[in-house]
């Protein structure tokens, strides 16, 4: 059993270092929270590419920035910004929110 | 108040759920009320100790500290869960025996309380100090505290419900089956969370995704609803997930169940009903 754990785990490692990080070539979007609402609501990427997004909290409160949508989800703490790599996804509509704030913080993802 | 209640409420569900598997597979074994207990305190001590040192997590592995963080608490809970479920195929049906026999507690393997222990404060480790990031920002933007304590305690009364009603259901299995149905539902948590620690390695780019939205069934169960959470965390479902989740879900079962029936297939012949086997065997150490 203990060689099988070590194989998962020499397997998850050359499978960590052999993700190269192309990030310089990716697109890049922002998004900021304000008054717990994201500005903008609605941000448009192309589909069939991964793209970097930055959500800068301007807030005096954490938030998280959450979609069940596309799958992602990250604690954004007061005037600090996070990064998340999102897709590549196909085209269509994703909503996204704050889990913190659900009641103003909704916006979506138009990807085409 | 409600806004607060339904924060808590999911965030407790999910750790309920866990917690619920988790002393439902470790029936039988004597004093384990308190290693649970140990578990919340630890977990909740964690907790406050996360959402103080999130800043300093956010700013470690140049901005992926808390992927790298979850996707590591995450991977121990999957090792953990697979020493007890290994073991547990090697001495599952003595500990069946004995509990229909004696009928109490019974001497417990030290994969059982580890997997107590470490598995319960994880999962209110993870699921609490978002609750405390979250009511900080309620008390800062204004929240009073009746509706903070009282939102407080609908959540985590109802998240508290959830988890008991699984757990009382999970004992009305015959005993006959019980370990063999509550160490399959180990397996396929372990599963997930591991398919769940893959999730964050990606958003984190720290992990090739392997093609992403594999399959999307967010027509019939979305990760949104209440259904899909839970499946979730239980059997680890996922709407769309990515090639790398399938991956580390499958390599998490295929060990797991490769290793339940190695250790299985050695076994001696089972002792017929009329002989017990001697309480020692229960003892972990012998691997």
């Amino acid at each position: 059993m203990r060689s099988l754990f070590m194989a998962a785990a020499a397997a998850l490692t050359s499978l960590l270092a052999a993700t190269a990080s192309a990030s310089g070539l990716m697109p890049q979007y922002t998004i900021v929270i304000k008054d717990h609402a994201y500005q903008p609501a609605e941000l448009t990427v192309p589909a069939g590419t991964k793209f970097k997004l930055i959500v800068r909290n301007e807030d005096a409160t954490p938030e998280e920035f959450e979609s069940t949508d596309f799958n992602r989800e990250k604690i954004v703490l007061p005037n600090s910004s996070i990064t998340v790599y999102i897709g590549p996804l196909r085209a269509g509509s994703y909503g996204f929110f704050g889990d913190f704030h659900q009641a103003t913080a909704q916006g979506r993802l138009i990807v085409k | 108040m409600l806004a607060v209640a339904l924060l808590v409420f999911r965030e407790v569900m999910e750790a309920a759920l866990i917690v619920s598997v988790v002393c439902a597979a470790t029936r039988g074994v004597g004093r384990r009320g308190r290693y649970v207990i140990a578990g919340m305190a630890i977990g909740i001590t964690g907790a406050l100790l996360v959402a103080m040192g999130a800043s300093l997590i956010s700013r470690m592995a140049s901005g992926s500290g808390q992927e790298v963080f979850n996707a590591g608490v995450l991977l121990s809970a999957v090792l953990m869960i697979g020493w007890h479920v290994v073991w547990m195929s090697k001495h599952g049906s003595d500990l069946a025996q004995r509990m229909n026999a004696v009928g109490r507690g019974v001497k417990a393997g030290s994969s059982s309380l580890a997997l107590l222990l470490v598995v319960v404060a994880i999962a209110v480790l993870r699921e609490g100090s978002e609750i405390v990031l979250f009511l900080y920002g309620m008390a800062l933007g204004g929240v009073g505290a009746v509706g903070l304590a009282g939102g407080l305690a609908l959540g985590i009364g109802g998240g508290a419900l959830l988890g008991l009603a699984l757990y009382f259901g999970l004992l009305r299995i015959p005993m006959k089956h019980f370990f063999k149905v509550t160490n399959w539902m180990l397996v396929l948590l372990a599963s997930g969370l591991a398919s769940t620690a893959a999730r964050y390695l990606v958003q984190s780019n720290l992990l090739s995704a392997w093609g992403t939205q594999v399959w999307d069934t967010s027509w019939l169960l979305s990760n949104g609803s209440l259904a899909g959470r839970t499946l979730g965390i239980l059997i680890g479902y996922d709407a769309s997930p990515t090639g790398v989740q399938l991956a580390f879900y499958a390599t998490t079962l295929l060990l797991l169940v490769a290793g339940m029936q190695r250790l299985s297939g050695a076994r001696p012949a089972r002792a017929s009903g009329a002989h017990l086997p001697p309480v020692d065997s229960a003892s972990g150490s012998s691997r």
